[in-house]
């Protein structure tokens, strides 16, 4: 496969190391009163659809960028790719 | 002459006369011939044995669809099991081996199995050899084991060296016939960047099998004309002997060249082959067609063969398999064939057309309305029975039959990515259909268009349009574009041991059989009769199959459906898939920075992950590992030693942020660690689990250096740039990993100090009071060499790791063995290292295993309950904090002189020995020459409050029962005195 | 129709006339006891005990495609029961029972072929891994064996011993492992249910589950609705899929495992290998192909085919231990859809849905837990309880952290 990274350009996938689900992105808060509920969920429950995922890549074999990666995996098709950081920042992890 | 069989003209180069051997016995050929065009010009139609039936089997096709003449080529180490004798390039010297037969190809005893064939059906395995029940694995299995196979591999390493290569591409066009040159011409000519690459060892596809006519001359002058005007084209790659193996994602395709398959042996210092990973922007697929055949009973007797291959032997090869032949088809091509090899002086004994109204020739009687039935002959072929139009019988001599059902599309690579070729009615076969692979077209006779005209035509038109090519195209060469219609005619009415699959011997009554026991889906009919599955995967038997299916199930062949093909498109080395990585050379090595000095002292090394590591130094005299290790132990505890622990993970922590960040990633408080510390900090995973621990020291105080398991430097790396990037994106915080940078060694002992402080430049105090246990900083040493030094021990004595730039990591060995002759310092390496942190009760590898939380490790306390870090939360869970969750302890055994084995189990000191009373287990053990007894850490159920029990450690793989007493993991200075001192 | 050397014979004689469909093609009914979705190894064979064993009535099979279409035709046939934890390894130790016997059992010759298997050791880290292994193994009452390299010389002369880059030290066998006829094991667990009576019905495709007020009351399919008093879900690479027609979501990821043979070749390996220090294990099949495999591609998919790095990757471990295959020829890959569960283990459990059930989570290791996946899943539905050597196996062990974690690799699917 070819990741088309933001800041270098198409990639051999082999350059990366895969995390999975990008809901990974969204850690729990650990003083919740349902934190122990939340975190099994963020942990162990994962969307695994037969068709368009989000997921987290990692840029090992590069810059070491985390990506998020828009794939399809029924027939591998990358629809987007963003940095992970950009995505956190969207979903308000900046503090 | 002996080459009998060899006709005029031909595309072989009679100035070049090879000498080869196939099965001990001497031919000639030429150059351009192949093994099997060779073999058939000397006249020997037989070239091998089926896989079940050991049937007499020669060529039934001309290319590396080919499932009967396969051979072992070559011999000794070079020795290629199944090697198509269709595609073999001739070279002079070459040895071949017929296969799968016993004691001779010609008198082959397994052959009995034919006479048996009636046992010997499709799934007769699954009904029988079940009686009595042992027999399976002691009498039968051993038998059809022993039947298994058609070649050998000869059990010694390949000696050949295989490579790998990258390439990028506008265009990759699959297959050099006339639709691939002439898309490669309209690509290459417009400028685009095109591979064009053919499995075979010549470019021209089809046409140079044929005597057709390209802009009213032979069709070899446009192709020779067509080669040279690409072959001048720098954008334009040209790769013969190269078979697109396979599609896979985002436009990358596998190749294969066969660099050195046509010689003796490789040149010196070149691969045998190539595995070229193509990214390709474009593909054009122009593999062509291959010829199907016509099921009859006995049809699979050497000689008998596809028209098309006759064909191809005859005006490419200029070999003919008999200088008396017979054709049988159902379309007008099977006539070309006959025409050709007319004209080539071979005598054509008929033409059988099943067709009424089959053209009429006048050089060679047509049978009209005929089909040949049958066939005689023990090792080839004689006479073929034929059932005329009147329903009476004739019998014709012949030495070779060719025989045509018309033509399959090569669609195979338009389903490597699933996609689900299409019924065409019109041609009776199956065209590309549904999801192409994204960027390819298909061309020319792989897409249904079987004419020459329109292979040149949808080639040009292709190549435009993939690239975008806009204006006016250069004109289509004029040639031959008869209309193509075919009927599917896939098997003579009656017949019954009539082969498809000739390899493995899948028959029409096997098909039968096969629908009769509910066996009717594709896939079901292929598993249960082994239809397809053999190494020619089924290109030439699939489709009969499958029609004949169809046609018991009541249903259109669509409705029965196809199997899709998997890549390779035809077998592939597993050499050339591994390249280079094999032997030493499989993965990396990495050498520490005192790696030549420590080969110097003779050290004895260990692989650890990628690194190697010195495991012990050996001095004169010692003659067993354990007197090195012990005395390096000794001396250490001693005085003081040395040893190389670069291989560390280090991970450099900056900004202003960094310590709020190794609060979350380490379970243990960090935001208040002082300038000048070091602390040891525990990770855990998310899920609760320990995954490494370390230290991390501060240097400054936005500056930390983190040290991880040799074993988990990657791992951790990645996860705190996930922490980082994914969870807290905006804290001032920046990692790098510095593993390589500095060169680091413990030093340990009472001595440890003294010897450093023979180093370190005086403006460094680094006494007990201005450098204390867990004290870091940056000093210089030998005169100004910056350098960091940690008092941290893993050892257990007074012991400091110090770190210099990697460069000067040899210089500083050596430095440090200098000075410290005084106190006779000793290089310990990683056993020593264990034994030390063994004896005091650190937790390594084997204690942090993947399972054990920092409650098993002893250290649950350590787990903040203030702060949020990874793993808090989950650790919590009632399933990892039950009461008599598993604890480490020290084990030591009851009489000293027994052994304790990591891996071994502890259960109670009596009672029953068995998974029930399992109690906990053993993670490391080592002899402790400070305690002169072996000592082991482990794991015991509650096993914080089992100190001073008596137990039992087992190990029935070793035949091992030991009494021992769980006592303290601090085994050696339990209350940290030395690394105060 | 029972399989006799008697009948082999006769029927050897008499054209094969006399032989019928291995099992009949029936009509769903509008209603039955026991649903198991999924016509695979696991769902035939819990079929085949449920009838036999736990004498349940009314039982049918539903399946998509055709069976044994899944991962029980596309594996590397491989069976064993060398597990360390608690929790597996006497699960995989009946399974292997249940092998031994299959063939009697079936009255159907699925090749059980106990030719052992070795898993080489090449560091001291891993021999005190496998060490501790083997004897729970043993403890467990399955047979382990320690080989020093001595003894591996002896029986694998042709591994790489000269110039490894990661020198063989040791290793783990287990004679009674070896392979199986992966086809063969669907189509007897098929032939034996339905002479029991169970309706095996192919091309039938569930779409929904029809549930009211927290109760299965029968499955949608694509031959209209069919009722049943329990629904038994085993349907491997598509639970996800499956489970989300009940609003289920799953601890389960769906990854890519390519697997591959090589031509057929005459016999040279005896059992099966696995490479301590790379992704690469081997067996060869009584057809004489090499059998092998290695690591996951990693990324999840459903797709059944893989890309060329982990085909590259599964060669080179295989050029590294066994230089010899060099010149045998790779003649097939193809990919299959493995439920990776978060900590590597099976699930076989009561869901939270009145009569419905699941079986799954099986990571790349469900080909050999097949008689007991079946026979233990037969067990739940039957008795609503589970078998004593599959308690561990439940939904909520995530939740209160009793996972089984063999490999030690956490909620992370893909390294397990």
């Amino acid at each position: 496969m070819i990741i088309n990274h933001p800041l270098l350009g198409p990639r051999d996938s082999a350059e990366f190391t895969y995390l999975g689900d990008a809901k990974m992105i969204e850690r729990p808060d650990w003083e919740s009163e349902t934190a122990a509920q939340d975190f099994y969920e963020y942990a162990y429950l994962r969307d695994n659809p037969a068709g368009i995922h989000r997921e987290l890549w990692f840029h090992e074999g590069g810059d070491r960028s985390y990506l998020v990666v828009t794939r399809d995996t029924v027939t591998h098709e990358i629809s987007n790719v963003e940095l992970a950081r950009d995505v956190a920042r969207k979903l308000g992890r900046s503090k | 002459m002996s080459q009998i069989n060899r006709l005029e003209g031909g595309q072989i180069d009679r100035n070049q006369p090879l000498n080869f051997k196939f099965d001990g016995k001497s031919y000639a050929g030429f150059a351009g011939d192949t093994l099997a065009s060779a073999l058939l010009a000397n006249d020997v139609r037989l070239m091998g044995r089926s896989f079940k039936y050991h049937r007499p089997r020669g060529p039934l096709t001309a290319g590396s669809e080919e499932p009967n003449a396969i051979v072992e080529l070559r011999s000794g180490n070079r020795q290629e099991p199944n090697t198509r004798a269709t595609t073999a390039e001739l070279y002079e010297g070459l040895t071949a081996k017929s296969q799968n037969r016993w004691p001779s190809l010609a008198f082959d005893a397994m052959a009995i199995n034919d006479r048996f064939s009636n046992f010997l059906t499709a799934g007769f395995y699954y009904k029988t050899f079940m009686w009595p029940a042992v027999f399976w694995e002691k009498v039968y299995e051993p038998i059809i084991r022993k039947a298994a196979g058609l070649g050998s591999l000869s059990l010694l390493d390949d000696p050949d060296e295989y490579d790998k290569g990258f390439r990028h591409t506008d265009l990759l066009i699959i297959g050099a016939g006339p639709s691939g040159l002439m898309a490669a011409l309209t690509a290459g000519r417009a400028g685009s960047d095109v591979i064009l690459a053919d499995e075979d060892f010549a470019f021209g596809g089809r046409l140079n099998s044929e005597t057709f006519a390209i802009n009213d001359e032979a069709s070899d002058v446009w192709v020779q004309a067509t080669i040279a005007e690409l072959s001048a084209m720098s954008n334009v790659r040209m790769m013969t002997r190269t078979t697109v193996i396979g599609a896979f994602d985002h436009g990358i395709y596998g190749a294969v060249e066969r660099v050195s398959d046509h010689l003796i042996m490789p040149a010196a210092g070149k691969p045998r082959q190539i595995l070229w990973r193509i990214y390709a922007a474009k593909t054009i697929l122009a593999a062509g067609a291959t010829e199907r055949p016509i099921a009859f009973e006995n049809n699979d007797r050497p000689g008998i063969m596809l028209a098309s291959a006759m064909r191809s032997y005859a005006n490419r090869w200029a070999a003919t398999p008999a200088q008396r032949v017979t054709i049988f088809t159902n379309n007008d091509d099977g006539h070309s064939t006959a025409a050709d090899l007319h004209a080539k002086g071979v005598k054509i004994a008929a033409v059988i057309d099943s067709r009424a109204d089959a053209p009429r020739s006048l050089d060679y009687e047509v049978v009209q309305g005929a089909q040949v039935v049958d066939s005689k002959g023990r090792l080839g072929v004689k006479f073929v029975e034929v059932k005329l139009a009147d329903g009476s019988s004739r019998t014709i001599e012949c030495g070779a039959l060719g025989v045509s059902g018309g033509w399959n599309p090569n669609v195979h690579m338009t389903c490597h990515q699933r996609g689900r070729p299409t019924w065409n009615e019109s041609l009776a076969a199956f065209v590309p259909g549904g999801t192409l692979p994204p960027g390819m077209t298909v061309t020319g006779a792989a897409n249904g268009d079987l004419s020459t005209h329109m292979a040149l035509k949808t080639g040009a038109a292709a190549a435009k349009a993939a690239l975008g090519l806009k204006g006016r195209s250069a004109k289509t060469p004029t040639a031959e574009d008869a209309p193509v219609s075919q009927t599917p005619f896939w098997y003579v009415e009656g017949c019954s041991r009539a082969w498809l699959d000739q390899q493995n011997d899948v028959t029409v009554k096997d098909v039968k059989l096969s629908h009769q026991e509910g066996f009717r889906s594709v896939e079901h009919l292929k598993r249960y009769t082994t239809l397809g599955m053999a190494t020619d995967q089924g290109k030439t038997s699939n489709m009969g199959g499958l029609a004949i299916m169809a046609e018991l199930a009541g249903k259109s062949i669509p409705e029965v459906g196809t199997t899709i093909f998997r890549p390779p498109y035809t077998p592939t080395s597993i050499g050339v898939l591994a390249g280079r990585m094999r032997g030493k050379e499989f993965h990396p090595t990495r050498l520490t920075p005192s790696h030549y000095w420590a080969k110097e002292r003779g050290a004895v090394f260990v692989e650890v992950g990628n690194w190697l590591r010195a495991q012990w130094f050996p001095i004169a005299g010692e003659t067993h590992w354990r007197e090195s290790v012990d005395r390096e132990v000794t001396a250490t505890r001693a005085s003081v030693g040395v040893c190389d622990c670069t291989t560390l993970g280090k991970i450099d922590v900056q900004g202003s942020d960094a310590a709020t960040f190794l609060n979350k990633v380490y379970c243990n408080a960090f935001a208040k660690l002082a300038v000048g510390k070091v602390r040891y900090g525990l990770m855990l995973r998310e899920d609760g689990i320990a995954m490494d621990d370390g230290t991390a020291g501060r240097l400054a105080e936005d500056h930390f250096v983190v040290t991880t398991t040799t074993a988990k430097a990657a791992a951790v790396y990645q996860h705190l740039e996930f922490v980082r990037q994914c969870l807290y994106p905006d804290l001032d915080v920046q990692l790098i990993s510095t593993t390589e940078a500095w060169a680091q060694y413990a030093v340990a002992g009472p001595n440890s100090r003294a010897l450093l402080q023979k180093i370190v430049d005086p403006e460094f105090d680094i006494s007990n009071e201005a450098f204390p246990f867990m004290g870091c900083g940056n000093i210089t040493v030998c005169g100004g060499l910056r350098a960091r030094l940690f008092r941290i021990s893993f050892s257990g004595e007074l012991a400091f790791e110090i770190a210099v730039p990697s460069r000067y990591g040899d210089a500083l060995m050596r430095r440090l063995m200098d000075v410290g002759e005084e106190f006779n310092v000793t290089p310990y390496g990683t056993e020593a290292l264990g034994v030390m942190r063994i004896e005091k009760g650190h937790a390594a590898g084997n204690e942090l295993n993947g399972t054990t939380s920092a409650l098993n490790l002893g250290m649950g306390r350590m787990v903040s309950k203030k702060k949020d870090s990874i793993g808090s939360t989950l650790s919590e869970r009632a399933g990892m904090n039950e009461e008599n969750a598993l604890m480490q302890v020290g084990i030591q055994p009851l009489d000293p002189a027994d052994k304790i084995t990591s891996g071994g189990h502890l259960m109670a000191a009596d009672g029953p020995v068995d998974a029930a009373h399992d109690q906990g287990y053993v993670t490391s053990a080592a002899f402790s020459p400070t305690l002169s007894s072996m000592i082991g850490l482990g794991m015991l159920k509650d096993g914080g409050n089992r100190q001073g029990e008596k137990m039992r450690l087992v190990s029935p793989l070793t035949d091992l029962t030991v009494d021992v007493e769980i006592v303290s993991a601090h085994f050696v200075d339990p209350e940290g005195e030395r690394v105060r001192g | 129709m029972r399989y006799s050397g008697f009948k082999v014979i006769k029927e050897a004689l008499t054209g094969h006339k006399g032989w019928g469909p291995a099992w009949r093609d029936p009509e769903p009914q509008a209603h039955y006891d026991i649903i198991i979705i999924g016509g695979g190894g696991h769902g035939l064979a819990t079929a085949h005990y449920l009838s036999k064993v736990f004498g349940e009535k009314k039982i049918a099979v539903l399946e998509k495609g055709w069976i044994g279409g899944g991962n029980v035709g596309r594996n590397t046939t491989i069976v064993r029961s060398n597990y360390l934890l608690d929790g597996n390894e006497p699960f995989y130790e009946f399974s292997l029972k249940l092998w031994e016997g299959l063939e009697q059992d079936l009255n159907y010759n699925a090749m059980v072929s106990q030719r052992g298997i070795m898993n080489l050791i090449h560091s001291d880290a891993q021999r005190d891994a496998f060490v501790r292994r083997g004897n729970a193994m043993m403890l467990n009452g399955a047979d382990a064996e320690y080989l020093d390299i001595d003894q591996i010389k002896k029986e694998y002369p042709f591994l790489n011993f000269d110039d490894a880059r990661f020198p063989i030290k040791g290793g783990l066998a287990q004679r009674r492992g070896g392979t199986v006829r992966h086809d063969a094991v669907a189509w007897g667990y098929a032939r034996a249910a339905d002479s029991r009576g169970v309706d095996i019905i192919q091309n039938c495709e569930v779409t929904g589950f029809r549930i009211e007020n927290g109760v299965c009351k029968g499955v949608e399919t694509s031959r209209g609705f069919i009722g049943a008093t329990k629904v038994g879900c085993a349907v491997a690479g598509s639970s996800g899929r499956l489970m989300a027609k009940a609003n289920m979501r799953l601890p389960i990821e769906s990854h890519v495992l390519q697997a591959f043979v090589s031509e057929g070749l005459k016999p040279l390996i005896p059992g099966v290998i696995t490479f301590g220090a790379g992704h690469f294990y081997v067996s060869q099949s009584d057809k004489g192909g090499l059998v092998f495999g290695g690591d996951l591609d990693g990324y999840n998919s459903y797709a059944q085919r893989g890309n060329l790095p982990v085909v590259e990757d599964v060669c080179e471990g295989g050029m590294a231990i066994m230089p010899m295959i060099g010149r045998a020829r790779m003649l097939r890959m193809w990919g299959g859809i493995m439920d990776m569960s978060m900590d590597g283990s099976p699930i076989i459990d009561r869901t939270h849905i009145d009569g419905l059930y699941f079986n799954g989570g099986w990571c790349y290791g469900g080909f050999k837990a097949t008689p007991a996946s079946g026979y233990v899943f037969a067990h739940l539905l039957s008795k609503d309880e589970p078998h004593p050597t599959a308690t561990a196996y439940r939904f909520d062990r995530f939740k209160t952290g009793h996972m089984i974690d063999e490999k030690g690799m956490g909620n992370q699917p893909n390294l397990h």
